[in-house]
């Protein structure tokens, strides 16, 4: 015969497994009808006379609460099945991947109506940015050239990228096999000879994505996804990714190589491309 | 002319240039402006320029704020939804390509709301990434999804679960579309 206080440490136990299996398939989108919710009614039914204070009654509450979002998922789950939009996912899927590109267009086209949009001046409009015109300053007077910041150098732990949103907060190897991979279809697309120029892999849109595209890069480099090639007398730098790991790191004696990436060079890179 | 008839032609005029002429970042407007701007029988307006823009096949459509759509909605839902001017029949893909569409978007495009239609309206990015990820290289595949949610044909939320969002609700016909995937 258990205590009352063994019964309702089994109790708690019991009503939190409940939440974690309802909680688990509302947020896998799991077939809710894994779920057995008569039996879980029992369990909550059967420690309810147990409850005395106001967290075990919370608790009791919050597991009614989740029990009832599966019953909702499963009311969801019926009516989906019993409409026409509902098909095999699997067989789906297959089907998905076995057209080509050019037939899934031909198929979706047929099903899509695009919004009409357009934007026009119109003379109403015409006059009135004529007024703001002449009432604007000149910009010699509007914006007081300022001499440019002084940017110091420093460095930057992975948390302090985290926090101000330059790294994701993905498993850190996880990103670094995705840019890995990233890498090895840009070189094969194009590359030569199986490398790309530096700055052609790392420059991107902004000047704060091209800072964050080389400090992954960094890490390819480091962690033997990738290897550097500089021809100093050219000033050129490229990446050359590895097929496989290179995990020769061990038998080398590391040399660290640093690499400016200035808000210059950037500019300059950007230039460089539109010509 | 009878007065009603040019009170309904004026009416007409107004309700084209609401309707085509991109006034918020949004495209489309809602009941409740078409209500100020037209007064309150402005869905009878509305019916009179669909079947103007019949012969020109475009069409006005009308997304509601329920995800799914409202066989006899009241003046209240009408005025909560978005109204638009869509094409009423299909383009072909070379016409697609002239409203700046690469063939490779469009088809991540197609491949992403037809999974996310069999997900019963809802898929983790990381699926529908690797579904994307067959086909298209991989170094695109986050920055098209990026760029379907930008466009507002889907929406994310906090746990990276990718959901359809108002513009695919007014552009695709998502049992069509797939139908004709499984008779492909």
């Amino acid at each position: 015969m258990q205590s009352k206080h063994e019964r309702e440490k089994t109790g708690r136990e019991e009503l939190s497994r409940i939440i974690e299996t309802c909680k688990s398939v509302e947020d896998r989108s799991l077939d809710p009808f894994l779920v057995d919710v008569n039996e879980n009614i029992s369990t909550v039914k059967e420690y309810f006379p147990e409850w005395t204070i106001p967290e075990d009654l919370c608790l009791d509450a919050e597991t009614l609460h989740h029990v009832a979002s599966v019953i909702r998922l499963q009311g969801e789950w019926v009516r989906h099945r019993s409409t026409s939009l509902y098909m095999d996912p699997f067989l789906l899927g297959e089907k998905l991947r076995s057209l080509s590109k050019e037939e899934i267009v031909e198929t979706f086209v047929q099903a899509w109506h695009p919004i009409v949009e357009l934007e026009q001046i119109s003379l109403h409009s015409l006059a009135e940015a004529t007024a703001y015109w002449i009432n604007l300053l000149p910009i010699s007077e509007r914006w007081k050239e300022k001499p440019p910041a002084e940017v110091k150098m420093g460095s930057a732990t992975r948390e302090e990228l985290l926090q101000e949103n330059i790294l994701r907060d993905k498993a850190f190897s996880e990103e670094l096999d995705n840019f890995w991979r990233e890498l090895r279809n840009y070189v094969q697309e194009k590359g030569e000879s199986g490398k790309i120029p530096y700055w052609s892999f790392i420059a991107g849109e902004t000047y704060e994505e091209t800072v964050q595209r080389a400090f992954m890069t960094s890490f390819l480099v480091t962690y033997g996804y990738a290897t550097l090639e500089i021809h100093p007398l050219e000033e050129e730098i490229f990446i050359k990714p590895y097929e496989k790991l290179e995990t020769k790191i061990g038998n080398k004696q590391l040399v660290s190589i640093p690499i400016a990436v200035s808000v210059e060079d950037w500019m300059k890179w950007k230039k460089g491309e539109q010509h | 002319m009878s007065k009603r008839k040019v009170i309904y032609a004026s009416k007409l005029k107004r309700a084209t240039h609401l309707l085509f002429y991109k006034r918020h970042t949004k495209p489309g407007v809602k009941g409740w402006e078409l209500r100020k701007a037209l007064g309150s029988d402005y869905p009878k307006v509305l019916k009179l320029l669909d079947d103007h823009l019949k012969a020109l096949d475009l069409q006005v459509k009308t997304v509601f704020e329920e995800e799914k759509a409202v066989e006899k909605p009241s003046l209240e839902q009408l005025d909560r939804a978005r109204h638009f001017i869509t094409l009423r029949g299909d383009i072909t893909p070379k016409e697609a390509k002239m409203v700046g569409w690469r063939i490779d978007d469009l088809a991540g495009l197609a491949i992403t709301i037809s999974y996310i239609i069999s997900q019963k309206g809802k898929a983790t990015r990381k699926e529908v990434e690797d579904m994307l990820r067959d086909k298209l290289p991989g170094w695109k595949v986050c920055l098209n999804i990026d760029r379907y949610i930008r466009y507002g044909y889907l929406t994310q939320d906090e746990n990276e679960q990718l959901y359809l969002d108002w513009r695919t609700r007014a552009e695709v016909d998502q049992k069509a579309l797939i139908d004709l995937v499984l008779a492909k």
